[in-house]
C-alpha cells in the first residue's frame, strides 16, 4: 500500500460529497483523510482525498471518479511537487509545573497556543502529517486530553492552477 | 382506454393541454404547473411510451399525462415490470426507455431494473415522485431517499424540488442516458415541485461541464492496434455488448470480412455478427462453446471491442487467454485494464473504433503488411467441427418428461426466425436460448446479463413488443423466473401487446439445481418448484395464462413442439403462453466450473475435450502447435 493524495474538482451541488464518498466505499477503498471546501470559484468545490491504495486500483478509482457527472477534474498531487497541510487542535495537560516545558515544544514546532486554562493548554498546529505526528509524540507524555484534526489540503507548487485548466477545458 | 389520451377539449379551459403547447414549445415560454412542464418535456424529447404506476407523490404528473396525445402511458402491475419494460423497449429499439413510479415503495421497486440497466448499459430514464420538499428527511409517509439509494446503480441521478429545473433536468437525463456508455438516469421530483406554477420553455440549456464522453479513438492507438493485428498469428475478436449499443454490427462485419479473423460474441453481443458467419465461433464463457472458449485461451491477440472481461467470460482471471496480447477498445475508460491489463487501450465508441481499424488495416493490406492467419483459422474451424453444441436426449426415467429443452429452443429459433426478438430470463433457459437460437442480427437477443435478474423476460418482452410492434417477440422464461413477473401478462392483454412466452418448465430453479447436482452431491435444497412434475402443477401455467386472458398451450412431447409453436405464431390478437414441460435433469453444457481456468472446460459431465488427438492433428498444420512462440 502507498499513500496517494487526490485533488478532485467538483460542481458545488448538494449530494456530491455523498457520491464521492460512496464511490470509494463501493470500490473497497478506505479514505484516510478528506477535506472539502469552495474554491476561488464558488460554483466549484475542491476535495482533497488521501487514500492508502496500490497503483492499479488507484487508476481504477480515478477513472470511476472521472465518470461521475459532477466531477470536473481529478489530479494526483505528489508530495514532492505540492504543499500538503493539515490543522490539528490538541488539548494537553499543563499545570504550573509542566507549562513551560510544553510551551517550549510548541515553539520548537512553530505551533500556537490558542487557549489557556489552569490545567491545560490548547495548541493549534499546522503541517504535513509527519510533523503533526512528531509533535503529538512529544506532547503525549504530558497527557493529551482531546485531539481533533482536519483533513489534508494540498496544492501544487509553481504558477499553474488546476482550476484554470479544468475550466478552460469546460468552456 | 385512458392512456390513449382524451381530446384536448376536456382539459381545464385556462390550462392548455400539453400536446397543444408542445406544438408551440420552441417559441413561447408558457406558464404551467411542474407536472405539465414534466409532460411537455417528455413530449419534447419525443417520448412515445411511459411504463408506470401512479401513487400519492407522482399523482400530479398523471393528470396532464391523461391529456397527452403523444405520450402513451402503459399501466403495469408492478413497478419492477415498468423498469424492465423500459429496458426491453430501449434494448430492442436503441431509444431511451422511460418508466415512472411514485415515492417510497414505488421507487424502491424500480431499484432492481435500474441496477440491471446499469450493469447492461441500457439507456433508461426513471421518473419518481418524492414527498413534499418540506417533508424530505422527516420519514414522511412513503418517503424513501431514492436518490441516495440509486447513487451506486445509476449513471447519474437528480432530486428536483424547484419546478423551474424540470425541463433542463429531463433534457440532461435523456442526454446522459443515451450518450457515451448508455445507462439509467433517475429523476426524483418532489410533489410540491410538480404542483407549483412555473414557466416552461424549450429547449433548455444543458449544463454538464463534467460530462464529456470520448467517442473518437486516438489515431495513435489505432495505429498501434493495427501493428499488433498485422503481427499476430492467432488473433481473435472478443466482441461485447458495446458493439450492439453503438450499432456497430455493420462495421464489425466489414472488419471480419477484411481481416478474416475469427470472432466470439459474448452473451450481451449475441447477434453482433450473424451466427451463420463461418468465422463466428459462438459465445465464450462459463457456458460458452468449445471453439469460442478455446479460441480465446489459445489466441496470441485479443481484439476486444465493447466487452469488459467479466468473470463469467474469463473464468479464473490469471489463467485467461494466457498467451494473448490485448487490444481493448471501450467507450468507458474505467473498463480498460480494470480486470485484464490492456497492451493497447483505445477509448472510443465501438462504431468509430471499428471504422478506424478498417481503414488502418486496409492501408496495411494495400502496403502488403497484412497478417496471415490461415493456419489459425484452420485450427479453430477444426474445433468448431469437432465440438459442435449438442445435448444428450433424456434417459426415460420414471416421471420425467421426454422433451429436451435444447430441442425446444432450437426449433423455436428455426420457426420464429432471425427477425423475431428473443427475450430471456436468467438461468438454464437463458443459456439454452443463447446457445440454440441462431441470432443473425443485433437487438434480436435481450437478456439480463450482468445483474442476472430473474423475472426480466416477460416485462422486457412487453417493452420490446411496444417498441417493435411488427416483430414477433418471444419471451423465453423458466418456471422460476416466470413466477416472479408474470402478472405483466395482464398488462399485455389489456393494452394489446401480444407477446409470446415459452416457459421452459423443469419444475425447478434449474440452474441452481444443476449446481446442486454437480457440486452439492445431488442434495436438492429448496429448488423444487412443483410446477410440472410428480402430477403437480402449482400453478398450472395454462390455466394461469387463461386467467390473464392469454392463450395457454402445453407441450410435453418432442413430436408436438413444431405444432404448438406454429399454433402460437398464428395468434396475434392476444398474448400466448406455452408451457413446455421438459426433461428435469437436462443440464447446460459446455461448462467451466466457477473460479477455475477456462482450460478446464467440460463438454458434458466429467467429459473434457480430447485435446491430445486434436492437437496432434494440429501439429501437422501448425508449426507452432505448442503456441509457445518458439
Amino acid at each position: 500500500m502507498s499513500t496517494h493524495t487526490l485533488s478532485v474538482l467538483v460542481e458545488n451541488k448538494p449530494g456530491v460529497l455523498a457520491r464521492i464518498a460512496s464511490l470509494f466505499s463501493r470500490r473497497g477503498f478506505n479514505i484516510s483523510s478528506l477535506a472539502v471546501g469552495e474554491t476561488e470559484r464558488p460554483e466549484i468545490s475542491r476535495m482533497t482525498v488521501v487514500v492508502d491504495v496500490e497503483d492499479l486500483p488507484l487508476e481504477q478509482v480515478t477513472k470511476q471518479l472521472n465518470k461521475l457527472v459532477e466531477v470536473l477534474k481529478v489530479v494526483e498531487l505528489e508530495p514532492s511537487s505540492s504543499v500538503q497541510r493539515q490543522v490539528m487542535l490538541i488539548k494537553v495537560k499543563a499545570d504550573a509545573g509542566t507549562r513551560s516545558q510544553v510551551l517550549e515544544m510548541v515553539q520548537m514546532f512553530r505551533a500556537k497556543v490558542v487557549d489557556v486554562a489552569t490545567e491545560s493548554l490548547t495548541i493549534e498546529a499546522t503541517g504535513n502529517s509527519d510533523k503533526l505526528r512528531a509533535l503529538l509524540d512529544v506532547l503525549e507524555p504530558y497527557g493529551v486530553k482531546e485531539l481533533v484534526q482536519s483533513g489534508m489540503v494540498a496544492i501544487g507548487r509553481g504558477p499553474r492552477s488546476i482550476t484554470d485548466r479544468a475550466l478552460t477545458k469546460v468552456s | 382506454m385512458s392512456d390513449t389520451g382524451a381530446p384536448t377539449a376536456t382539459a381545464p379551459a385556462q390550462t392548455p393541454s400539453p400536446a397543444h403547447m408542445a406544438q408551440r414549445t420552441p417559441r413561447t415560454p408558457v406558464e404551467v404547473t411542474g407536472a405539465q412542464s414534466l409532460v411537455l418535456s417528455l413530449e419534447a424529447m419525443d417520448v412515445d411510451t411511459v411504463f408506470g404506476i401512479p401513487g400519492g407523490a407522482i399523482l400530479p404528473a398523471y393528470d396532464p399525462l391523461l391529456d397527452s396525445v403523444k405520450v402513451r402511458h402503459i399501466l403495469v402491475r408492478h413497478e419492477q415490470g415498468a423498469g424492465h419494460a423500459a429496458q426491453g423497449y430501449a434494448a430492442a429499439s436503441g431509444k431511451v426507455g422511460v418508466c415512472m413510479a411514485t415515492s417510497g415503495p414505488g421507487a424502491t421497486n424500480l431499484v432492481t431494473p435500474i441496477a440491471d440497466a446499469y450493469m447492461d448499459s441500457v439507456p433508461i430514464v426513471a421518473i419518481t415522485g418524492q414527498v413534499n420538499s418540506s417533508a424530505i428527511g422527516s420519514d414522511a409517509f412513503q418517503e424513501a431517499d431514492i436518490r441516495g439509494i440509486t447513487m451506486p446503480i445509476t449513471k447519474h441521478n437528480y432530486l428536483v424540488t424547484d419546478p423551474a429545473e424540470i425541463p433542463r433536468v429531463i433534457a440532461e437525463a435523456f442526454h446522459i442516458a443515451s450518450t457515451g456508455r448508455p445507462g439509467p438516469v433517475l429523476v426524483d421530483i418532489s410533489k410540491d415541485a410538480l404542483q407549483a406554477r412555473t414557466t416552461f420553455s424549450w429547449p433548455p440549456r444543458i449544463d454538464l461541464p463534467g460530462y464529456r464522453p470520448v467517442l473518437r479513438p486516438h489515431s495513435k492507438q489505432i495505429r498501434e492496434a493495427a501493428k499488433l493485428i498485422a503481427a499476430a498469428q492467432r488473433p481473435i475478436l472478443y466482441i461485447g455488448g458495446g458493439v450492439i449499443r453503438s450499432r456497430a454490427a455493420e462495421e464489425l462485419r466489414r472488419f471480419v470480412e477484411l481481416t478474416q479473423i475469427p470472432v466470439v460474441t459474448t452473451l450481451m453481443a449475441r447477434g453482433a455478427l450473424p451466427d451463420s458467419h463461418p468465422l463466428h465461433l459462438g459465445m465464450p464463457g462459463m457456458h460458452g462453446s468449445v471453439p469460442a472458449v478455446t479460441g480465446l485461451q489459445k489466441a496470441d491477440l485479443l481484439i476486444t471491442i465493447g466487452a469488459r472481461f467479466d468473470d463469467r467470460v474469463t473464468g479464473q482471471l490469471s489463467t485467461f487467454a494466457p498467451e494473448a496480447l490485448v487490444i481493448h477498445a471501450d467507450i468507458d475508460p474505467a473498463e480498460i485494464s480494470k480486470n485484464r491489463k490492456a497492451d493497447v487501450p483505445i477509448v472510443g465508441d465501438a462504431k468509430a473504433v471499428l471504422a478506424d481499424l478498417i481503414e488502418a488495416v486496409d492501408n496495411d493490406l494495400e502496403a502488403g503488411n497484412g497478417g496471415d492467419y490461415a493456419a489459425w483459422r484452420e485450427r479453430v474451424q477444426g474445433w468448431k467441427q469437432m465440438f459442435p453444441l449438442g445435448w444428450t436426449e433424456p434417459d426415460l426415467a420414471e416421471d420425467d418428461s421426454p422433451l429436451s429443452p435444447q430441442f425446444v429452443l432450437q426449433r423455436l429459433g428455426e420457426i420464429a426466425g432471425p427477425e423475431a426478438v428473443y427475450v430471456a430470463g436468467v438461468g438454464q433457459h437463458q443459456m439454452w436460448a443463447a446457445q440454440f437460437v441462431t441470432y443473425e442480427r443485433p437487438n434480436a437477443w435481450l437478456n439480463s446479463g450482468g445483474l442476472g435478474t430473474m423475472g426480466y423476460a416477460v416485462p422486457a418482452a412487453m417493452g420490446a413488443k411496444v417498441s417493435q410492434p411488427d416483430r414477433t417477440v418471444w419471451a423465453v422464461d423458466g418456471d422460476g423466473c416466470f413466477q416472479m413477473t408474470n402478472q405483466e401478462l395482464a398488462t399485455c392483454t389489456i393494452n394489446d401487446i401480444p407477446i409470446k412466452v415459452a416457459v421452459i418448465n423443469n419444475s425447478s430453479l434449474g440452474m441452481v439445481r444443476q449446481w446442486q447436482t454437480l457440486f452439492y452431491n445431488e442434495r436438492y435444497s429448496n429448488t423444487d418448484l412443483h410446477t410440472s412434475h410428480a402430477g403437480e402443477r402449482v400453478p398450472d401455467f395454462v390455466k394461469l395464462a387463461d386467467a390473464y386472458g392469454c392463450v395457454g398451450l402445453r407441450c410435453e412431447r418432442p413430436e408436438d413442439v413444431d405444432d404448438v409453436i406454429a399454433q402460437a405464431m398464428a395468434i396475434n390478437d392476444r398474448p400466448v403462453v406455452i408451457d413446455f414441460v421438459v426433461h428435469r435433469d437436462a443440464m447446460v453444457w459446455p461448462m467451466v466450473p466457477a473460479g477455475v481456468s477456462n482450460d478446464l472446460i467440460q463438454v458434458a459431465k466429467d467429459e473434457a475435450p480430447r485435446w491430445d488427438r486434436e492437437e496432434s492433428e494440429a501439429i501437422e498444420q501448425d508449426p507452432d502447435a505448442d503456441h509457445d512462440g518458439r
